[in-house]
């Protein structure tokens, strides 16, 4: 029986590595320095690369971090210092809901609170939906990390004759540091290869989008519509961008954990 | 924020809910051209291939995390649990692409063979297109699978080692003690951790929209092409015309809000009920 394990054990990995593997296979040869830089050609031409949307998805991250990044880091800061009793039970209740809401429903939203009432798609929008993705992953791991900071050395601050907000802010946050900046990485991985939400924020965008109210493309829809297309050329286009997005993804993802295992493991301070 | 969320498909689908009232949450038209539309056929098409995904994702998954809890040693162990941890990462496209340039040409070839042997059970009977609910749900299953194996190992490492010594003391087998000690004492976590899964497959819109074929009608065959309430978003809002169709719309989108926080809250119920409480928050 305990074969039987072993083989499911084995297929979830098998199942990574040939993902991993396939994409890798079938994204290499197309992933060039051109195809990094260049505008997408006209439809049905061969050639043109997906420079818009690797920039766009990168205005959109930047966006996406300036709505979530304060929300979920203040709020978990919040909750890990200050909250107590039903209101903080309450946010967190709140923060767990948000992070199993769909993310098309959040895209749905962010349409009808942005897109509607300023009459545009827009790079604004489709950041504002990332950012709300964000603001649960960034607000558990942040207080977590907090809470992880030893009582100790609260106590020793506040012995000095610190002011709590001194404490908080000149102590504790500076000792879980590498910790929320790793959680706050990990979201931003996360919101970046989203699809859903950007579909009818930020919409996409064949040329460069200019400023922040236009609508811009991405690098996940790139890749949808890329890959739901008759086109051949079309298809090894969005191989190589899943391969570009994979490696940011992932790349993100191994960063923040190796960060997280090393101080994940320090509950002691000296 | 969540509630703003809540209120604002709420009032956004109000059109809809106005023409259609309750009936919408039984009636499987969906018919832009005349404006009428019934919740059905997404209903199903999202419960089925979420079902589809369980059904392949439970025993795979937990059999994954008995492995790495009970088999493995921790040097093999954590390395491949950080590498399954990897898979939750990958972006939902990414999942799609492969699907769609892989597994629908395996699935072709897959129902093909099923069809010309059960063919006559109604779940396997129409043509073998490749695209449809069984494709989806197999790919949901390979999208959910991480979410099983990483909790389930935790909740499985989490069992304290009494339970398993005091099994081993009276005789039984180590399978044995693995199946009737182990994992029922975490069985509330495994629950939870298949409710999660269960949630997340149920919002999942990229990967199956691509897979599923994007046919709003309730087929009792596996090969037929089905739609999804994700799907239906994904694909009809920025097409939609007049208020009725986008309010139509947004009630899905009602719809599946509502369904997916009923379901994470069960998940976090399950969950918090095996694992240990932390100090901490005492």
């Amino acid at each position: 029986m305990f074969t039987a394990t072993t083989l499911a054990a084995a297929t979830t990995l098998g199942a990574l590595f040939f993902l991993l593997g396939y994409i890798a296979w079938q994204g290499a040869t197309s992933v060039s320095w051109s195809f990094l830089t260049r505008l997408p050609a006209p439809v049905g031409e061969p050639g043109g690369g997906m420079a818009n949307a690797i920039v766009g998805s990168g205005k959109l991250l930047l966006i996406a971090g300036l709505v979530g990044i304060p929300v979920g880091f203040l709020g978990g800061v919040y909750l890990s210092e200050y909250g107590r009793g039903p209101i903080a039970f309450t946010v967190r209740y709140a923060a767990d809901v948000l992070n199993g809401v769909p993310s098309i429903v959040i895209g749905v939203t962010a349409y009808a609170l942005l897109v509607v009432p300023m009459k545009h798609f827009s790079t604004f929008a489709g950041g504002v939906a990332l950012g709300l993705m964000m603001i649960p992953v960034s607000l558990r791991t942040t207080e977590e990390f907090l809470r992880m900071v030893p009582d100790s050395l609260r106590e020793a601050s506040l012995a000095l004759g610190a002011p709590r907000w001194v404490t908080v802010v000149r102590v504790v946050i500076p000792a879980a540091m590498r910790g929320i900046l790793a959680g706050i990485l990990l979201s931003l991985a996360r919101v970046a290869g989203e699809t859903a939400p950007l579909l009818f924020t930020a919409f996409g965008n064949r040329f460069w989008s200019e400023g922040w109210l236009q609508p811009t493309a991405s690098l996940p829809v790139m890749i949808f519509t890329y890959a739901i297309a008759p086109y051949d050329d079309w298809h090894r286009q969005a191989w190589a961008g899943a391969l570009v997005l994979l490696t940011l993804v992932l790349g993100a993802n191994i960063l923040a954990r190796m960060v997280l295992i090393r101080s994940g493991g320090l509950g002691q301070g000296s | 924020m969540t509630a703003i969320i809540a209120s604002v498909l709420f009032v956004r689908s109000a059109p809809a809910r106005a023409a259609f009232g309750w009936g919408f949450l039984t009636s499987s038209t969906w018919d832009p051209v005349f404006e009428r539309f019934g919740v059905l056929p997404f209903v199903w098409g999202t419960l089925a291939s979420s079902a589809i995904a369980l059904l392949i994702a439970l025993p795979l998954g937990l059999g994954a995390a008995i492995c790495l809890s009970e088999l493995l040693p921790a040097r093999w162990s954590d390395p491949a649990a950080f590498l399954i941890e990897l898979l939750v990462a990958v972006p939902s496209v990414v999942y799609g692409l492969v699907g769609v340039f892989v597994l629908v040409p395996v699935m072709r070839t897959v129902e093909g063979v099923l069809q010309s042997t059960l063919g006559f059970l109604p779940v396997f009977a129409g043509p073998a297109y490749g695209i449809g609910l069984l494709t989806a749900g197999i790919l949901l299953a390979v999208m959910i699978v991480p979410f099983v194996v990483t909790i389930s190992r935790e909740v499985l490492l989490a069992v304290p080692r009494a339970q398993r010594d005091a099994a081993l003391a009276l005789g039984a087998t180590r399978w044995e003690t693995v199946r009737h000690v182990v994992v029922p004492y975490a069985r509330s976590g495994i629950l939870g951790s298949v409710f999660l899964a269960l949630a997340r497959a149920l919002g999942e819109t990229m990967a199956v929209t691509m897979v599923i074929g994007n046919r709003p009608e309730i087929s009792a065959s596996l090969f037929a092409p089905a739609h999804t309430m994700a799907a239906v978003l994904a694909n009809e809002f920025t097409e939609a015309t007049g208020n009725v169709y986008l309010g139509a719309l947004v009630e899905v989108a009602l719809v599946l809000f509502v369904i997916t926080i009923v379901v994470n809250a069960l998940a976090r119920l399950l969950i918090l009920t095996v694992r240990a409480p932390d100090p901490a928050r005492a």
